[in-house]
């Protein structure tokens, strides 16, 4: 390792203009001419557009064009579509409705988008959003997914009979039936997933701008995946061709997940900009974002979990209905069966599993992925159901976890997954002995005599990332394929640009990517840039969601790397008279190996552009293109525990410790592996503790504003006692698994696990408010 | 509309502002100064926060007029020339950020938490003192750390300046 290579904790080169107020997200870019846009959305959760009367918003001052949905049908955009096809277990397809960015008859959630408003300044814009007169007729509307597969409960879409999209199954049933029925102990519980709302700190934002000389667009958007965002809405939504629409995600604050998916506001932009003649820029504030962002989570859930006389699990049967929410946004289906019952083996052997999903739609804000996606509801599903079997069996938690460990690599599950590597007994081991599991005891004691209540509680979790390879995500259903791309660009002076189809938002790239080509070739980080959320100059790309930048895209640009490598080889060779297998690359000099004989990289390049002299028949110049598809998902794992203290009077939890022993495989840069591990266990520990999306029964989103959603907040948390054992991982060339998500995936079992542990029950729903915990204390049976 | 005229980074600036014109909004689209940033709309986030007369201040909570008259500092301001402030240059040695959204506020934010707590902070102090600001990538686990590597590295220069003094 280097100073700035491979597993070198190196400062990240991004942070210069974040600290200085230079970072460019989409709200600071100004186009000249440009124009603002407001939405008029639906007070209503459920009703029919009787009649939309746009004369008095049209005379407000500023205002340039007042647009609806009728508009936007006749000028031929489509709707938003869903991107991967779930067949029921009757092999028919779901069933999804129609959503048009704009409605055009009915609206179905609060915060629909019915109109837009385009006028001179913001404010003008949202004046006359309110001048806009929109005549409803309310429907009956239903926000639990539970109700809405109810009888008489209202329906949603002509499409989907009784609400249901689909009704999916994974694994044996029958198998799964029988170890049931001969196991000899039967662990039951029903599991509700909070739905929560992921709040990237920047809002979702978009500016679209119609260049009526050239006939293009150019849409600046706050995306993870700018290429997929071009894409689809060229493919699906008639935007545009290709070839005319320039996507650009510049910084942008946060995603998790809640940025990947293309909403109906960038490509009403896009469509008002060329409407209106002026470039058009949209920002949501924050109860926007509440309202409309893609949710995360709510699941109900039924588990049964067999166990033989010697603790070993048998079967698992899960049940679960999943809140999709009024319209399929682009990965919904995909995030409550391939992403989630794939899990359900978790660390375990189980011999045995099957899993049903229903999604239902609901008059509520879209649900998709959010960071862990699938994942954080298979563990919480699996590791509480442990938690309690071990309660039951009277075994301590650890040694059933261990008793039912996989030890053997490659295993394959009877849920589709093959896990390729780990050691989950040395995570269990590593968190056991950073949190002192064995002294719990005392400290329990101790705190009892301050009148507290002491808990703990561990998870043991694993997690895939880097879905692929693509041929085997199309047969499951996927509309993309999920490799990545890469180009390397050695300048004429040594200098070197990446082009990477990975975004970063908060991850860290532009220092990580960098660190990889340092180890290869020994160029200064300085030296090296990352470019990337730009269309016009990264071909193509799939952007940067369930863990995958560091396992696909940095293979990718490995890929390249060994190409540009070969041919900087084959020069070097040519230039020092040499074989070019006797090339070596070391401290940013082409070497003879074993000789003194060398030449500096930046020699090199200018020779492959000066052409001069290169090997007869070589084409001048450094630059290669590689396209990475991987041969299997990669596998992070870890165990976290949490260790609470409850005050009896007022029922708060506080956060004692909470230590994670993850398995990352390779790491780049441990700071930043860090740090992400950090965010993750934060908004895990939000979900446990504090997060939670409400909607009343007529459909309005009573947490829509920070007011009343309660996010983490410092003195919320504690810091965090995390390291790595780490087994690399065999299926891409740096063995990297992926960490940007496990810390969400594996935390809110740990803290479920640790505050039942201290209330002595099970009987316990997240978020575990204060108000939850001290009911729970008064009302709950022991254990 | 409004006339404001107020110093900000430094410089003197005026301009007509509607009366409903927040100080962020004048900050961000009058004088292009976009490192300031809107998170949400209930002064809960922190991602708006400038010092107005050396004091940290949430500029989404307060009009332009109101700062009329005022000395205000941005992030853009913080730095002295190329060398960086040492809370910057903490949050940059710790990894206290990430998407980088919040920084500006966490960073004004954390100035001022340490100009007011000259005899030094603790953990438990710190993340008392952020309750204002909301950071969603960090954990605030390399936020904290940040302040109080700033803390520290404050003290020591100050102390050293007064010793030069005496």
């Amino acid at each position: 390792m280097g100073i700035e290579g491979i597993g070198a904790r190196v400062a990240r080169k991004e942070d210069k203009r974040f600290i200085t107020g230079a970072g460019r997200y989409v709200d600071d870019m100004v186009v000249p001419g440009m124009k603002h846009a407001a939405f008029v959305r639906s007070p209503h959760a459920h009703a029919d557009i009787k009649k939309i009367d746009t004369k008095k918003a049209e005379a407000m001052p500023g205002v340039i064009g007042v647009l609806t949905g009728r508009q936007l049908k006749a000028d031929g955009i489509g709707n938003l579509i869903c991107g991967w096809m779930i067949h029921s277990k009757d092999g028919s397809p779901m069933k999804m409705g129609a959503w048009s960015p704009l409605a055009v008859d009915r609206v179905r959630y609060v915060g629909d988008a019915v109109v837009v408003v385009v006028a001179d300044t913001k404010g003008q814009a949202r004046d006359a959003a309110e001048a806009v007169e929109i005549t409803y007729k309310e429907r009956k509307s239903v926000a639990d997914a539970v109700d809405a597969l109810g009888k008489g409960a209202p329906q949603l879409h002509p499409e989907a009979d009784g609400n249901l999209i689909f009704d999916w199954g994974i694994g044996d049933a029958a198998a799964t039936d029988a170890a049931l029925k001969s196991a000899a102990h039967v662990t039951r519980l029903n599991i509700v997933n909070n739905r929560l709302v992921p709040n990237a700190m920047e809002p979702r934002a978009a500016l679209g701008h119609y260049d009526k000389a050239e006939d293009h667009y150019t849409c600046w958007t706050t995306s993870q995946n700018p290429h997929v965002a071009r894409l689809v809405m060229s493919a699906f939504y008639n935007v545009a061709p290709e070839n005319k629409l320039r996507v650009i995600a510049p910084d942008v604050g946060g995603g998790f997940g809640s940025k990947i998916y293309i909403y109906p506001e960038e490509i009403v932009c896009l469509w008002a900009s060329k409407r209106t003649g002026v470039p058009v820029k949209w920002v949501a504030d924050r109860t926007e974002s509440f309202l409309t962002d893609a949710h995360g989570r709510d699941h109900h859930t039924t588990v049964e979990m067999g166990f033989d006389k010697n603790n070993k699990i048998v079967g698992l049967k899960v049940d679960t209905i999943a809140n999709l929410g009024a319209y399929m946004s682009l990965f919904s289906s995909a995030t409550p069966t391939y992403l989630y019952a794939t899990l359900l083996s978790g660390q375990y052997n189980i011999p045995a599993i099957y899993g049903n999903v229903r999604t239902v739609y609901t008059n509520t804000a879209p649900v998709d992925a959010y960071r862990g996606a699938g994942r954080p509801e298979a563990t919480f599903v699996l590791e509480r159901t442990m938690e309690i079997a071990a309660r039951e069996l009277g075994v301590s938690p650890a040694e059933l976890r261990r008793t039912n460990f996989i030890t053997q690599f490659p295993h394959q599950t009877p849920v589709i997954m093959c896990y390729d590597a780990g050691n989950y007994g040395a995570s269990l081991d590593a968190a056991m002995k950073q949190a002192d599991y064995a002294g719990f005891a005392k400290r329990k004691t101790a705190a009892a005599k301050k009148g507290k209540l002491r808990g703990i509680g561990m998870s043991c979790y694993i997690e895939a990332c880097g879905i692929a390879p693509s041929a085997a995500v199309g047969s499951l259903g996927a509309g993309v394929g999920l490799w990545e791309s890469a180009e390397v660009r050695v300048n004429a002076v040594g200098t070197i640009e990446v082009l990477t189809g990975s975004h970063s938002h908060g991850q860290g790239h532009e220092t990580t990517f960098a660190q990889l080509v340092n180890s290869r070739f020994g160029v200064p980080l300085d030296s090296v840039s990352i470019v990337h959320g730009d269309t016009d100059k990264v071909q193509m790309g799939m952007g940067t969601y369930g863990s995958r930048s560091g396992a696909v895209g940095m293979s990718a640009i490995v890929k390249a790397l060994d190409k540009v490598e070969a041919k900087a080889k084959k020069i070097a060779a040519h230039l020092l008279e040499a074989d070019e297998g006797d090339i070596v690359i070391e401290n940013g000099q082409l070497k003879v190996a074993g000789t003194d004989k060398n030449v500096p990289w930046f020699q090199m390049a200018l020779a492959a552009y000066t052409a001069h002299n290169l090997p007869q028949g070589m084409e001048p110049g450094l630059k290669e293109t590689a396209f990475y598809d991987p041969s299997n998902f990669t596998f992070p794992a870890g165990c976290y525990i949490c260790e609470v203290e409850i005050d009896p009077d007022t029922g708060k939890t506080d956060i004692i410790q909470f230590v994670a022993a993850d398995d990352f495989g390779n790491i780049i840069n441990p700071m930043i592996v860090e740090g992400q591990v950090h965010g993750g266990i934060a908004q895990g520990v939000g979900q446990a503790l504090l997060e939670g999306a409400v909607y009343d029964a007529s459909g309005q989103l009573l947490t829509a504003s920070y007011m009343d959603y309660t996010m983490p907040r410092a003195d919320d948390l504690p810091s965090f006692q995390v390291s790595t054992s780490n087994t690399p991982c065999p299926s891409n060339p740096l063995g990297i698994k992926g960490c940007g998500e496990a810390g969400a995936i594996g935390s809110p079992p740990a803290v479920i696990n640790a505050i039942t542990d201290a209330l002595g029950h099970d009987n316990l729903t997240m978020p575990a408010t204060p108000g939850k915990v001290w009911a729970a204390l008064r009302a709950g049976a022991k254990h | 509309m409004s006339e404001v005229s107020l110093v900000v980074n430094g410089r003197k600036v005026s301009g007509a502002v509607e009366d409903r014109t927040l100080l962020v909004h004048f900050l961000r689209e009058h004088l292009g100064l976009t490192g300031t940033h809107v998170g949400c709309d209930t002064s809960q986030c922190g991602a708006c926060v400038v010092h107005v007369d050396g004091k940290a201040t949430k500029s989404c909570t307060m009009l332009a007029i109101q700062a009329s008259g005022s000395t205000v500092t941005t992030i853009e301001g913080l730095a002295n020339g190329a060398d960086l402030h040492p809370v910057q240059a903490a949050f940059k040695e710790h990894h206290g950020l990430q998407c980088g959204f919040c920084t500006p506020g966490m960073i004004m934010t954390a100035t001022d938490m340490i100009r007011r707590h000259p005899e030094g902070l603790d953990e438990t102090t710190v993340r008392a003192e952020l309750e204002g600001n909301i950071c969603r990538c960090t954990g605030y686990h390399n936020i904290v750390k940040a302040i109080l590597a700033a803390s520290k590295t404050m003290s020591k220069a100050s102390k050293s300046k007064a010793k030069k003094a005496a």
